[in-house]
Order: C-alpha cells, then sequence, then structure tokens
C-alpha cells in the first residue's frame, strides 16, 4: 500500500493531476520566467527544492502545529526555505538569479507550494509529504520547460541560448515571434496544452456548470 | 490532545520556537554565502564595464575578467568641476567600493536635477562619478563611464567607452533595463552596438554633445553622420531615451566638464 502510494504521490501531479494544467495553480510564474529555457530550469529546481522540503518541514512538525496559527506557519517555513533558495542562487548562479530577479521570492506565494503543504502534508507523513512536494514541483517543471522550449525556440530562434535558426538581426533568415517573448504568449501555449491533456485524459475535463437549453422564446420576426 | 495543542502558551510557544529556528537557518544561509555573492556582485560590474569597452570576449573567464579589468584605473570625479576627488573623501576606502548609484538617493552627496534638465529621467545624481581609465604609457587609450537614463519601462544601466580623445565613442553597453524583448530590448543586440563604434560625441569645438537616435537608417552622405546612430525600429521611446541618457551624461550636468579636462590634459 505505502509503496503504491509513493509512487503515486510522485508521478501523478505529472500528467494525471498537473498543478499548473488541472488545478490552474502557479500560472503567474509560468507567465514570467519561460522566455528561456536555463532560467526556466533554474527556476524548476528552485520551485522543486521548496516544495519537497517546505512539504517535508510541514510535515514533520504537523502534529504539533495549532490550528489557529497553521497557515502562519507554514508560510514562515516557506518564506525561510524561498530566502535560503535566494541566498543559494545568488552565489551559485548570479547570472541567472539576476534574470529571475524578484521571482524567486515570489514563490513564496505559488499557490502550489502553500496548496500542497495545506492540502497534503498536514495530513500525511514526511516521507510521502517530501514526494508529494517533489512530485508537484515536477509538474509544475514540465509544464514550465515545454512551454518554455516553445518560447525560446520560436520567440528567439535558440534553445538554452544556443542559436538554432538564425535570427534576422543577427544576419539569419528566422524572423523571431516576438510575441513569444512577451508573458501573454504563455497563456495561449499553457491553454493549449491543457486542451491536449484533457483530450488525451478526457476524465481531466471539468463537468460544465451548466447547460444551454434550446432557445425556446419566439421573438418578432 | 487537540485540546491541549489549541491553548495560548503552547500556540505562542510553537511559534516563537518555530520563529527562532527559522530565523537561524535564514541567517546562517545569509552569512555563510555572502562573500560568494559578493565576488559575483563586483565580477558582474567589472565585466559589464569590459563589454562596453569591447575588451570582453564572450565566455571570458574569471580570470581574465580580473586580469582585463586590472588594467584599468578606477578613478572619482566631481562631475560639477570634473576634477578627481580621492575615495576617503567620499567615505569609501578604495574607489571601487563607491556606488554611485546608491550616493544618488542619499541628499547628502546629490543634488536633485531641475525637470528642465533632467533629460534622462533620473531626477537625482550624484556629486561623485566613477569613472574607468585606461592609460598605457602614460598616454589615455580609454575611458569608460557610467550612464544611466529612463527608456520606455525601465531605467536603463549601462557603460560608454571613450577613445582618448574622450569624444570617439569606442562601445556602449546596458548591462540592466527591462525593456520590450525585441523592440526596446535590442538594446543588448550586438550589430546595433556595433553601430556606436567611431561615433563623435562632440563637435568640432567640442560644445555640446550631439548624439541623435534617427529613424531609417543613416546613410553615409547624411549630414552629421559621425553623431547619428540608426534608432531602434519598433521602439521609439526607448531609442529617444537612449539618446537622451547619452546626451545627458556626456553633457555639462554630466561628465562633459571631467571629459573636457581630460582632453585638456588638466586632471
Amino acid at each position: 500500500m505505502a509503496d503504491a502510494s509513493a509512487k503515486q504521490v510522485l508521478f501523478e501531479p505529472i500528467f494525471s493531476n498537473n498543478p499548473i494544467a488541472l488545478q490552474i495553480l502557479g500560472i503567474c510564474s509560468a507567465l514570467a520566467v519561460t522566455t528561456s529555457m536555463n532560467v526556466t530550469l533554474v527556476m524548476c529546481a528552485a520551485v522543486i527544492a521548496v516544495t519537497a522540503f517546505s512539504n517535508l518541514a510541514v510535515s514533520l512538525v504537523r502534529t504539533q502545529i495549532p490550528g489557529s496559527i497553521r497557515i502562519i506557519v507554514q508560510m514562515t517555513i516557506i518564506a525561510s526555505l524561498v530566502i535560503v533558495v535566494d541566498q543559494v542562487l545568488k552565489a551559485y548562479a548570479y547570472e541567472i538569479s539576476k534574470q529571475l530577479s524578484v521571482f524567486v521570492g515570489l514563490i513564496i506565494t505559488n499557490c502550489i507550494v502553500m496548496g500542497r503543504a495545506e492540502g497534503f502534508a498536514m495530513k500525511n507523513g514526511p516521507w510521502l509529504s517530501f514526494l508529494d512536494g517533489v512530485g508537484n514541483g515536477l509538474g509544475y517543471s514540465v509544464l514550465l520547460i515545454f512551454v518554455a522550449f516553445f518560447r525560446e525556440l520560436l520567440g528567439a530562434g535558440s534553445l538554452f541560448g544556443v542559436s538554432l535558426m538564425p535570427v534576422v538581426n543577427e544576419g539569419g533568415w528566422y524572423i523571431p515571434n516576438g510575441l513569444l517573448l512577451l508573458p501573454p504568449s504563455a497563456f495561449f501555449i499553457i491553454g493549449l496544452t491543457i486542451w491536449g491533456l484533457r483530450t488525451w485524459k478526457p476524465e481531466q475535463v471539468e463537468e460544465a456548470d451548466y447547460k444551454m437549453s434550446r432557445h425556446t422564446v419566439k421573438e418578432a420576426f | 490532545m487537540a485540546k491541549a495543542k489549541e491553548t495560548v502558551s503552547r500556540t505562542l510557544m510553537v511559534a516563537l520556537v518555530l520563529s527562532i529556528a527559522f530565523s537561524v537557518v535564514v541567517s546562517t544561509a545569509a552569512v555563510m554565502l555572502r562573500p560568494v555573492q559578493v565576488t559575483n556582485q563586483n565580477l558582474d560590474i567589472r565585466s559589464n564595464m569590459l563589454a562596453a569597452a569591447g575588451m570582453l570576449e564572450p565566455g571570458a573567464s574569471t580570470e581574465e575578467i580580473e586580469e582585463a579589468f586590472s588594467r584599468f584605473d578606477v578613478r572619482l570625479v566631481d562631475l560639477d568641476t570634473g576634477e578627481y576627488v580621492e575615495p576617503s573623501e567620499v567615505g569609501v576606502k578604495d574607489a571601487m567600493k563607491y556606488d554611485m548609484y546608491k550616493a544618488a538617493s542619499d541628499p547628502e552627496r546629490s543634488s536633485s536635477i531641475p525637470s528642465k534638465e533632467d533629460k534622462a529621467g533620473i531626477k537625482r545624481r550624484p556629486n561623485v562619478g566613477k569613472v574607468y581609465v585606461l592609460e598605457e604609457d602614460g598616454e589615455l587609450v580609454r575611458v569608460v563611464v557610467p550612464v544611466h537614463g529612463y527608456g520606455l519601462w525601465s531605467t536603463l544601466y549601462g557603460f560608454v567607452s571613450l577613445e582618448g580623445d574622450a569624444n570617439t565613442i569606442e562601445g556602449l553597453g546596458f548591462y540592466d533595463h527591462a525593456e520590450t524583448p525585441g523592440l526596446g530590448g535590442e538594446v543588448d543586440n550586438p550589430r546595433w552596438k556595433r553601430q556606436w563604434v567611431g561615433k563623435e560625441v562632440y563637435g568640432d569645438e567640442r560644445e555640446e554633445p550631439r548624439i541623435q537616435l534617427v529613424k531609417g537608417g543613416v546613410s553615409s552622405d547624411a549630414a552629421d553622420r559621425e553623431h547619428k546612430v540608426d534608432a531602434l525600429s519598433g521602439a521609439t521611446l526607448t531609442s529617444r531615451g537612449v539618446e537622451n541618457l547619452v546626451n545627458y551624461w556626456m553633457g555639462d550636468r554630466g561628465f562633459a566638464p571631467y571629459l573636457k579636462k581630460l582632453r585638456e590634459g588638466e586632471v
């Protein structure tokens, strides 16, 4: 039982219960940091680290946390971890941390982290919670990398900063699609991804809130 | 059990213990990583300056950056008089430690710019600027000055490198801005930056700076072509910002008094 569910908590969030595609959480940073693969990968690593360790820490102290201040306690844990991650990035990935700027700090407000701490880690053991954090971080990462792949390739003609389609401005042939470098383009890609994902796994389609009834009232004409 | 968790004293206790535990974690990380971060920041400023001066090969190692940078003299300049000032006068041990942009927000060490003169849109100007001088055999080869100003969305921070005549541009580059990618963001485009090489800031009389960014390109027979650079397409406001900030910092309120003295060999 424990083994089966460990695997489940780790891999379910990737496609079956993706935090971005199904739960539509963490969209803000998905728009902001997906203009290049390098930046995206670092952001993903940061988010995985924070979700995993915040879940672990919350789960470890879950029996001690008084219900009245549990959200604040979770926030403290998450915020501390985010600051540590930010400091580490500034020390060892300075260039990329400059590009990520405030978005590392904003992991604190990423609903995925908080959602998993409150929704999973408060009710489950440390090991499972840790895996759940990694899984959800991975789910977030898969989508971000997917979005970044298209944005960097079509928006800048390169991947990981390596030029694959030389752009016109540098004497090549490819006219880059500037829209893809702007945040709104991520909406299109995420939207199309969700469409694709739900076509592949129809059980993810939400039930309609209402049904259009036939038009019955006869108007003039 | 559930009851015992909810008492006020216990809630306070948990809050206190957690706060202390996590503040220790956070401060340990901050203190331990501080030296590496400072090294990174210094390296960053150095490589930006060298990149503007056109002395940085892409992918240069830390040693190469340090080596190239060590050939420069870092000097502090009183912007009004154009004279060098000693680092001790602005309260730092060596000139490298002086931060112009921090000084600009300190009323003691800066002055506000009357809005009529504030072409660059920066509101305050530090009294003392930091310049990088490269001399070979006592002869001025390059001088790199910092520039900044408002574009469309953001303040652009960069450097302009001048040749030994303190007039001909050797390179220009911005290391920090948030202009629209693909439009104003093209200030980072190496092909666009290359156009600046060889342009002259001042006219024959060396009076006002005369850099212009013009639409539609600069033809080889245009009047004043030595002062004109092709504007960025689709980025009128960023281009205007760049033109203004270069002219501001090369003007009387910027580094002009210093550059004048430099040309005449007075400093």
